[in-house]
């Protein structure tokens, strides 16, 4: 079927074939047939056939570059799925000779226009890698490459390949620290995981523990967890004050929101990087997010709890508030009640161990035994932690002894044992009580009576008696029980050989004929040791110090104590052992780097001087603001603060020439009738600067937009629009009109604009409204050089009052002017605007759309363009406005599709601007 | 990271296997069939195995477990999320989770997990941006398919795959624009004999179904956002407007989609809809025991209790049950020994009861537990914390939906204890 002609055959064939392959069996004979239809139209079945490929490739390497041609031929498609799937396959194809076209192809496509292009090179990078170690060179110069990608797609791909080839290599995050700290919001929730997993590592190297110095983990206590605020402050005045480095804060700041994740791993990464890098009275932010996690499935309950009871031994503090999460449900499954049970073992402390105990007091009655037992356990470990409630428990486990379950019995003896002998001088009366037991399971007889023989000195009385009992029953007893008696019976004749040497005698004759041979040795060895004769030697003068040495006491404490050597979160800590390319997290440094090597330059925002001569920048220059553009698209949707914290340097320079601009400003009147006058002016003074004549805008309907909302303003309700003229206030300014309205009950007095934007982009102000009356509004316009970027421009709006944060979000077909020029002017400078430059899309329109009027009026009501007066084609031109750049868009009609092309110097806002003429145009009007 | 993934049912047949690098033999899959053994039931198998040269994570549902191979270091939280978006992906395309299902997809499932892993690292998981990639089957496209030719896959990239809202997908149209959300609240409670509230805490859910045409700019605003104590959002939420104004402000997926997870803050009392009376005796002779039940509507907020099911989990010992309800039905099962009390429909005037005896195994020791009560139940039209939808508001598109707003109590872990506790 693979050699049919028809498509709907082979593509059958094909899924047969997939369908084989999800069984696991072996489809490889089929080899030469499959590779045939690589280049198959059909996209589903060449789909298929790359599955097919990446699976057999390996085993079939010749036949497998027969297909190699038709990747590279895919890798210049123009449709960037396309492109990028090409490349998913050729990198997954694991044949070492093809490692050279590999490497080409991604070093191609980390330079692609495609964001998804380039998040595929970076998955290519580690497949490469792992083809082919020896190339590592040449993919780290890609991987810093990729890193200064401000697209949000990228990030997380390309820190995973970074983690998998070069994590040494930490002087490449320098740079890009402060990006991917403030692009994390916007990062896909995988790639946050691997973002925020690399700068905890990061950051340990980086930054000067914000822990005390004297008592890094010493706060294990409620005590000091609670005063650690206070006691901070105490340490600062003796000791040199400590201050967090701004990039550390902006870290932990960025990372705090992602706590509210749906995604369990990023709550957990986030979890882990406030653990080992926030100061600590901070880390408890984290809590109600964890214990928010354990509602989850099994899988995520049983490694979170893991963490927890990991934080749980150092910081009881955190969790104690939360206590009753952590208590078992009779239908969680055995490993989850094992950790809970552990957690509650780590949180007792005085005040609440009555509560826990009454806890433990249920599960021990719990049906599944292996549970029933380890609370028991457990007991016992509160017990020791717990001074004060050593003999309650020890009460309430010589209780449990008559319990009918022989597991729970043999736990109880167990930890009484362990119990006793941190203590055994006080405690003579439960060893009575114990001897008088009648156990039936053998372990805990055994236990018992290694106990009497152990402190048979405590019980002088009854410990020959014990052993007068046994005696009797010897030969019936399991063996792990006759062992232990012979035990007690050397003992006792050690420590007491008037009362007890017949009968140690009659238990070893007993032992010498038994059927065990483990019993029969012991007898043997014994005899040999405690009875004095010619051939013992010197050995039995040291019986007594060999069997009556002081013993010490078990220790019991928690299975996770010494889990924190891993870094929380991670499968090496799960399975409490090193798991492979584990990466260990460093001490802090006792000094930190310098910290400047994570500073950018950052461009030339704003220099109105210069590019009044120079309208054209530098190529450099604008490269840089370009891909900063398109960060500041893709990060202004969510309201995150991109590159908000990249303060221009240049704003102090600026500062004074805008003062001027200001004064000059404040000569013409405010209102838009006058501003009519003075755009004539600008259009002459334009003119001159550039080639093209800016001419006067289409007219489309005023379109507000909310500045301020009447609830948030506290009656001050603001909207602004974009008026389309040319600004007053300077050349470079795109002009915004603001409406303000009162509908509070009062007036308002006094309301301006703080001068200061947190954007960086400068703002021509308007004058100060004295006072607004309620139900009044007042127009004024302003000006803002968004600098050719679609980044929101935040600033204050304060009255006499109050100040509120606002921002004005600019759509980029607002931050052109329209251009006059003729048809052949436009078809020249198109000419020069191909390549890299041009953009273009095929779009189906509405029907509606089809005549050549709505058209134009489509594209003006989207972009502020002029339309070329020409033949057929609808024809717009524009500059941009801060950088003069021409902007040509061309939108040629084919029946109901059209072919949309916009060329412009400055692609990111070339591309964005296609995509929204394409919104436009493909919708009904 | 993910290197392989192996689908397996009870029986422990794999029945599908997928590899994003090279080719790992299944089996590395009898380490885990060994955990298996060693565990016993399915839900007691440890999520991460170490074998000597891989790490198997794995996740159990709907009768299936995966089985995925891990070769380094990665978060373990990460492989388990991932698996359960895989079986979530399932659902959604399939309707359902089974083995069936997967089996008779094969081929989408294949294109599926293409998709959503590459290297190992994942692609594409939101279900907006895969169900433009690759179509999920109907009865009518795959008819349509046979007779045209045409494909299940897309060709182009989504447009959602390149934007910040990658869970939208573009070109949305409706005739209809209509927003449903539902507001799920689940009582997790632990009662004691004496009916005394040992634990009790509620755990809230905004399920959402949207079907809005364009790009719409929803914002969802509660009549006391302050009784929320712990949330969390589908990434659609814009979390600086929660901090700032306690507003739900978002682009929503199409489709359906949870949009936020909550938690009702402990301090307020939470209100206990329903009481139960009950006494479960065994006695130490003639192997017997007695069974009274009644269970009546406490506060309910003048809402009808519906659905109301008591499951007891018996100790082994109890051969049969011999009881009569005054309302519902009761099974008991001899094999799993779980006897279900089917109630339905609280009645205020006549409380129902069951009750009679019970048969134990002769000469078998009385147990010396008493089976704890485990109570579901559900309340139409009423949050049980009080949490109310204010309004919701769209903005950038111009046409009116249709909006509406669901409530629903439910009970989540809600169980009696018949020990008298040991206060």
């Amino acid at each position: 079927m693979l050699e049919s002609t028809k498509e709907s055959l082979k593509l059958e064939a094909m899924k047969r074939v997939v369908g084989l392959i999800a069984r696991g069996k072996n489809a490889s004979e089929l080899f030469p047939a499959v590779v045939k239809n690589v280049a198959s139209k059909n996209i589903e079945l060449k789909k298929l056939v790359y599955v097919y490929l990446v699976r057999y490739a390996e085993e079939q390497q010749d036949l497998a570059l027969l297909s190699i041609s038709t990747f590279q031929r895919a890798l210049k498609d123009p449709n960037q799925l396309i492109r990028a799937s090409a490349l998913r396959v050729l990198s997954s194809i694991r044949v070492p000779i093809i490692v050279p076209i590999m490497m080409l192809a991604i070093k191609e496509a980390a330079t692609d226009l495609s964001p998804y292009v380039r998040k595929t090179a970076a998955h290519a990078i580690q497949k490469l890698y792992s083809l082919d170690p020896d190339q590592k060179e040449h993919l780290v110069e890609v991987i810093e490459k990729l890193l200064k990608d401000k697209s949000t797609l990228v990030a997380g791909s390309v820190v995973m390949a970074f983690e998998e080839v070069c994590p040494e290599r930490i002087d490449l995050i320098h740079k890009n620290y402060r990006k991917l700290c403030n692009l994390l919001m916007d990062v896909e929730e995988w790639g946050q995981v691997v973002i925020i997993n690399m700068l905890t590592r990061y950051a340990r190297t980086q930054f000067v523990s914000p822990w005390r110095q004297d008592g890094v983990f010493e706060e294990n206590s409620e005590k000091a967890f609670y005063d650690s605020d206070e006691e901070k402050k105490e340490g600062a005045a003796q000791t040199k004050p400590y201050v967090m480095d701004p990039d550390h804060r902006l870290l932990l700041r960025n990372t705090k929101p992602l706590l509210q994740s749906r995604n369990t791993a990023v709550v957990m990464s986030v979890a882990q990087l406030y653990w080992h890098l926030a100061p600590k009275h901070e880390v408890s932010v984290v809590t109600k997010s964890l214990v928010r996690l354990l509602r989850s499935h099994r899988e995520v309950q049983y490694v979170v709890l893991q963490n927890i009871a990991t934080m749980s031994i150092q910081r009881k503090g955190m969790f104690e508030p939360f206590m009753k999460s952590f208590y078992v449900r009779s239908t969680d499954a055995t490993h989850i009640k094992t950790l809970k049970l552990e957690i509650l073992t780590n949180l007792a402390n005085e005040a609440n161990i009555s509560t826990i105990l009454r806890e433990f007091q249920t599960y021990v009655k719990s049906q599944d035994k292996a549970f029933a037992a380890a609370t028991i356990q457990a007991i016992g470990r509160c017990a020791t932690n717990i001074s004060e409630i050593t003999d309650a428990c020890l009460n309430g486990l010589v209780l449990l002894l008559s319990n009918r379950d022989e597991t729970v019995v043999a736990e109880s003896v167990v930890v009484i044992k362990k119990l006793l002998q941190t203590q055994p001088s006080q405690h003579s009366d439960i060893i009575k009580h114990m001897a008088k037991l009648r156990v039936p399971v053998p372990m805990a007889r055994a236990s018992i009576l290694w106990l009497i023989g152990e402190y048979c000195e405590h019980v002088p009385r009854i410990a020959p008696d014990v052993l007068r009992k046994m005696a009797k029953t010897f030969t019936s007893e399991e063996d792990i029980v006759k062992l232990q008696t012979v035990n007690l019976a050397a003992k006792l004749y050690l420590t007491n050989s008037k009362q007890t040497k017949l009968l140690t005698q009659y238990i070893l004759n007993l032992g010498k004929y038994d059927q065990n041979y483990d019993i029969r040795d012991r007898t043997r060895f014994i005899r040999q040791l405690i009875v004095p004769n010619e051939k013992s030697g010197a050995l039995s003068k040291y019986a007594r110090r060999i069997l009556l040495a002081p013993k010490p006491a078990p220790v019991l404490q928690s299975a996770f104590k010494d889990r924190d050597r891993f870094q929380l979160g991670t499968l090496s800590h799960t399975l409490n052992s090193k798991a492979t390319g584990y990466l260990e997290l460093s001490d802090w440094p006792d000094v930190a780097p310098d910290q400047s090597v994570r500073n950018v330059e950052v461009a030339k925002e704003w220099a109105p001087g210069v590019s009044k001569t120079k309208p054209a920048k530098s190529d450099d220059d604008k490269f840089y603001s370009d891909s900063g553009e398109e960060e500041e698209a893709e990060g202004s949707d969510s309201g995150s603060s991109s590159g908000g914290s990249e303060d221009s340097s240049d704003s102090s320079s600026g500062g004074k020439l805008w003062a001027r601009m200001c004064a000059r400003g404040r000569f013409m009147s405010l209102n838009s009738s006058s501003s009519e006058v003075i755009h004539v002016v600008h259009c002459f003074c334009l003119s001159r600067l550039f080639p093209v004549q800016v001419s006067s805008p289409v007219f489309v309907p005023v379109r507000p937009h909310e500045l301020l909302h009447r609830m948030t303003g506290k009656g001050l309700a603001a909207q602004y629009h974009f008026p389309r003229q040319p600004c007053i206030y300077g050349d470079h300014m795109v002009s915004v009109q603001l409406t303000f309205n009162n509908h509070g009950d009062h007036a308002l007095e006094d309301i301006h604009i703080s001068e200061k934007t947190s954007t960086g982009q400068s703002i021509h102000c308007f004058r100060p409204i004295e006072r607004l009356e309620p139900e009044a509004s007042v127009t004024v316009s302003v000006g803002v050089d968004f600098n050719d970027s679609t980044q929101a421009a935040s600033f204050q709006l304060c009255s006499k009052t109050e100040r509120f944060s606002v921002s004005i979000q600019p759509a980029v077909g607002e931050l052109l002017l329209p251009v006059t020029m003729t048809e052949q002017d436009f078809s020249r400078e198109q000419g020069k605007l191909v390549g890299m430059n041009e953009s273009s899309a095929t779009i189906t329109m509405a029907p509606e759309t089809v005549s050549s009027q709505p058209v134009s009026k489509k594209v003006v009501s989207v972009a502020n363009v002029g339309v070329v007066p020409s033949g057929q084609d609808n024809v717009f031109a524009a500059k941009l406005v801060s950088s003069g750049t021409l902007v040509l868009v061309c939108v040629v009609q084919k029946d109901s599709s059209a072919q949309l092309t916009v060329n412009t110097e400055r692609t990111v806002v070339g591309s964005m601007l296609l995509r929204e003429l394409q919104t436009a145009l493909s919708s009904a009007p | 990271m993910i290197h392989s993934l192996f689908l397996i049912n009870n029986a422990g047949d794999i029945f599908l296997e997928k590899h994003w690098k090279s080719v790992i033999s299944r089996s590395v899959c009898d380490y885990f069939f060994e955990a298996q053994d060693k565990a016993g039931e399915p839900d007691n198998v440890s999520p991460v195995i170490r074998t000597p040269h891989h790490y198997l994570i794995n996740i159990y549902r709907e009768k299936i477990f995966f089985v995925s191979v891990i070769q380094t270091e990665v978060p373990p939280l990460f492989v388990i999320e991932f698996l359960h978006r895989v079986a979530e992906m399932f659902q959604d395309y399939f309707g359902e989770c089974s083995e069936v299902a997967i089996k008779d997809n094969v081929v989408i499932v294949y294109e599926l997990l293409e998709e959503m892993l590459d290297n190992g690292f994942p692609l594409a998981t939101e279900s907006n941006i895969l169900k433009e990639l690759i179509k999920p089957p109907t009865i009518l496209r795959s008819m349509v398919n046979t007779i045209t030719g045409s494909s299940n896959v897309g060709e182009t990239l989504p447009t959602g795959q390149l934007s910040t809202i990658p869970w939208r997908r573009a070109g949305v149209k409706y005739t209809n624009n209509e927003a449903y959300f539902d507001v799920v609240e689940e009582i997790d409670a632990i009662l004691d004999k004496s009916g005394t509230t040992v634990f009790a805490e509620i755990q809230g859910v905004i399920d959402a179904c949207v079907k809005l045409s364009g790009m719409p700019d929803l914002t969802l605003s509660f009549m006391n956002p302050r009784l929320l104590d712990d949330v969390s959002f589908h990434p659609c939420v814009r979390f600086k407007r929660w901090e700032s104004e306690r507003v739900l402000s978002f682009i929503p997926p199409d489709g359906n989609f949870r949009l936020m997870s909550y938690h009702v803050n402990a301090q307020n009392l939470v209100a206990i809809p329903v009481y139960v009376r009950q006494n479960i005796n065994f006695f130490e002779t003639g192997s017997s025991g007695r069974v009274d039940i009644t269970v009546g509507p406490k506060q309910t907020m003048g809402k009808t209790v519906e659905n109301v099911i008591v499951t007891i989990h018996m100790p082994k010992v109890v051969l049969s049950a011999n009881l009569t309800a005054t309302q519902g039905t009761y099974t008991y099962d001899p094999v799993t020994k779980i006897l279900v009390w089917d109630i339905g429909k609280l009645n205020q005037q006549k409380l129902p009861n069951l009750k009679g005896s019970l048969s134990l195994q002769s000469g078998a020791p009385k147990p010396e537990e008493n089976p704890s009560l485990n109570i579901d139940l559900k309340i139409q039209q009423l949050a049980i914390s009080g949490l109310k939808v204010n309004r919701l508001d769209m903005y950038v598109e111009k046409y009116k939906p249709f909006k509406g707003v669901k409530y629903v109590t439910k009970a989540g872990k809600f169980q009696v204890l018949t020990v008298p506790s040991h206060v």
